[in-house]
């Protein structure tokens, strides 16, 4: 059995995504081959060949592929997926989009946020924002799965596997890349980093959000947000945590001014530990902070800042 | 130009489920049922588009029991003007539905299909790709704007690391994101006008469709529970529990 992995990256970048997407993929089968698709991305390629695990890496390389875009990529994944029995992406918006459409393609289901491998058709996965766990079995001869990274660690570098150039070009006609506005930040990813500190509607506006940003500093967080903070337009939508927004899983994870809806645990309850930080005793997040602190934030996080060095 | 926009039935979003004790599903005797969230964002864009006098018709599809007229009612409240039911006992995988979708597109052949991007009881997020897929239409997924413009569509998506904007040539398929819009409230003038809005009823067999899922569910089990917390009593206990006990900071 061999597998296809889909590596996640910004052309200049192997993402740590794809680290665990082969973590995952050892548990399927032995035999591991990562495409990394993008223009100009050679050096993404070669990191992608450090990954231990992986015995082949194929590389295409062209314009119509700078994007992402999955009328192509989902293509250019078809084109390949004969010669496997499991194909993996993350469950990322780059992988979300174009899965699908390779299921659809190979007349196969797709298997959506895979938490746990059971076996090499049985996968664990959330349902109803996470309030139940399924256990699935696919009948498919191609599966077709997007993966939770959050709930795999990375796999280490050191490795040195073969790089094959794909000259493949799929530029589908029908859809044109405009421009993209992305969020720049110094601060680690959300979906990597080792600790959140998120803010909700509690939060006021936007400005406030420095508190935040002035405490992740101090430890090396990245900052989250609820949807209602994102949609009051405190915060772009890139940081929203939750069923809808990203997951997370780190090892420490702080909700300041956040009630706590289904959909908004559904992104953190895989945290180690969750601190909440809520002026209302009843608010439904303390019912799974590991700490809890009942204070307004506006106090708390002044003093929370200057304790920290 | 028709609009084409697919509405699933699906438990209420602030209902927390429970997980049946013989691990066969989730229990939904009882539970309050609705429109998953982003089809109403998918109905309510669908029907701005017609106000500005882009779309012509705005066509709900609904695939499902019958119960999931009741919402595919509420969408014609909301603003749409007919409706077609594909009758089935459960609801299919979302392949089999976007089988069944491609075949209503090839006998209505929408200009566009608006439908959310995910459905909050198997939280799949596939329909509206696979949809694209099949019928060979370009897709806009995870969409926070809409432009139509002559015979082209402007999707803004959000994507992790921020914003992309596409171009698609029309025919085309939007799958919609919470900011998106803000859906109306039906009014009940509209509520009553809607129970005389053309409604066809369909079989899967009809559209010669196999919805035969080749996914089984071997159990269905309810999440791990958090051990209960600890509540502090200010910053100061908060940063010694999480430096001594938890040891999460330094
Ligand atoms: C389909 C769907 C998908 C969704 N997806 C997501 C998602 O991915 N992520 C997400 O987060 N939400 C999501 N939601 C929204 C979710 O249901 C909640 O509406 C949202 O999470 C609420 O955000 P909040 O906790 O910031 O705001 P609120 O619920 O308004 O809570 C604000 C909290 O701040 C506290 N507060 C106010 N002032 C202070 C102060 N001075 N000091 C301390 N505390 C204070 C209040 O006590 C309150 O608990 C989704 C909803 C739907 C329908």
């Amino acid at each position: 059995m061999s597998i296809l992995v889909y590596a996640e990256h910004d052309n200049a970048q192997l993402k740590t995504e794809t680290h665990k997407l082969v973590t995952a993929a050892l548990q399927l089968g032995e035999k591991v081959h990562i495409l990394v698709a993008g223009h100009q991305c050679g050096a993404v390629a070669r990191q992608a060949a450090s990954v231990e695990g992986v015995s082949e890496v194929f590389v295409a390389d062209n314009e119509a592929y700078a994007y992402q875009l999955a009328e192509n990529i989902g293509a250019l994944v078809v084109s390949l997926a004969d010669n496997y029995s499991h194909v993996v992406a993350a469950a990322t918006t780059t992988g979300k989009n174009f899965m699908p459409r390779v299921a659809a393609l190979l007349d196969v289901a797709q298997i959506s946020d895979v938490i746990a491998i059971e076996s090499a058709d049985t996968f664990i996965r959330p349902i109803y924002a996470g309030n139940a766990i399924a256990t699935v079995q696919s009948q498919d001869s191609i599966k077709v799965m997007t993966v939770r990274v959050s709930a795999f660690d990375a796999a280490a570098e050191g490795n040195d596997a073969p790089l094959v150039e794909l000259d493949t070009v799929i530029e589908n006609q029908q859809v044109t890349f405009e421009h993209a506005e992305m969020t720049k930040s110094e601060r680690p990813e959300l979906t990597a980093a080792n600790i959140v500190i998120s803010g909700g509607r509690g939060m006021q506006d936007g400005e406030n959000f420095s508190m935040l940003e002035s405490i992740a500093d101090k430890l090396g967080a990245a900052v989250g947000a609820s949807r209602a903070a994102v949609d009051a337009g405190f915060v772009p939508n890139d940081m929203q945590v939750g069923q809808t927004g990203k997951i997370v899983a780190p090892q420490l994870y702080i909700a300041v001014g956040i009630s706590g809806a289904i959909q908004h645990l559904a992104g953190m309850k895989d945290a180690k530990v969750i601190v909440a930080i809520n002026k209302d005793p009843e608010a439904p997040i303390f019912q799974v902070a590991d700490y809890g602190l009942v204070a307004d934030l506006f106090i708390a996080l002044p003093e929370l800042d200057s304790a920290l060095t | 130009m028709k609009v084409l926009v697919p509405v699933k039935r699906v438990i209420d979003y602030n209902v927390k489920v429970r997980v049946k004790s013989d691990q066969t599903g989730v229990d939904l005797t009882n539970a309050k049922m609705a429109m998953n969230p982003f089809c109403e964002i998918a109905v309510e864009e669908a029907v701005r588009l017609k106000e500005q006098g882009i779309a012509s018709e705005v066509i709900v599809v609904s695939i499902g029991p019958k119960a999931c007229q009741e919402q595919m009612r509420n969408a014609m409240a909301l603003g749409a003007d007919r409706g077609i039911h594909i009758e089935c006992n459960e609801f299919p995988e979302s392949l089999q539905v976007a089988k069944l979708l491609a075949k209503v597109v090839e006998q209505e052949s929408p200009g566009l299909v608006i439908i959310g991007k995910q459905a909050i009881d198997s939280d799949n997020n596939q329909t509206g790709q696979m949809l694209a897929a099949l019928t060979d239409m370009p897709q806009g997924t995870f969409a926070s704007k809409v432009n139509v413009a002559g015979q082209s569509v402007q999707v803004t998506r959000e994507i992790d690391g921020g914003l992309q904007t596409l171009t698609l040539s029309l025919p085309a398929v939007v799958t919609t994101d919470l900011r998106l819009n803000e859906p109306r409230f039906a009014k009940l003038p509209d509520i009553m006008k809607a129970k005389r809005k053309p409604l066809a009823v369909m079989t899967t067999e009809e559209l010669g469709v196999d919805i035969t899922s080749r996914i089984s569910t071997l159990k269905v089990t309810p999440p791990p529970v958090r051990a209960a917390g600890v509540m502090v009593e200010n910053v100061a206990e908060l940063l010694t529990k999480l430096r001594n006990e938890a040891k999460v900071i330094s």
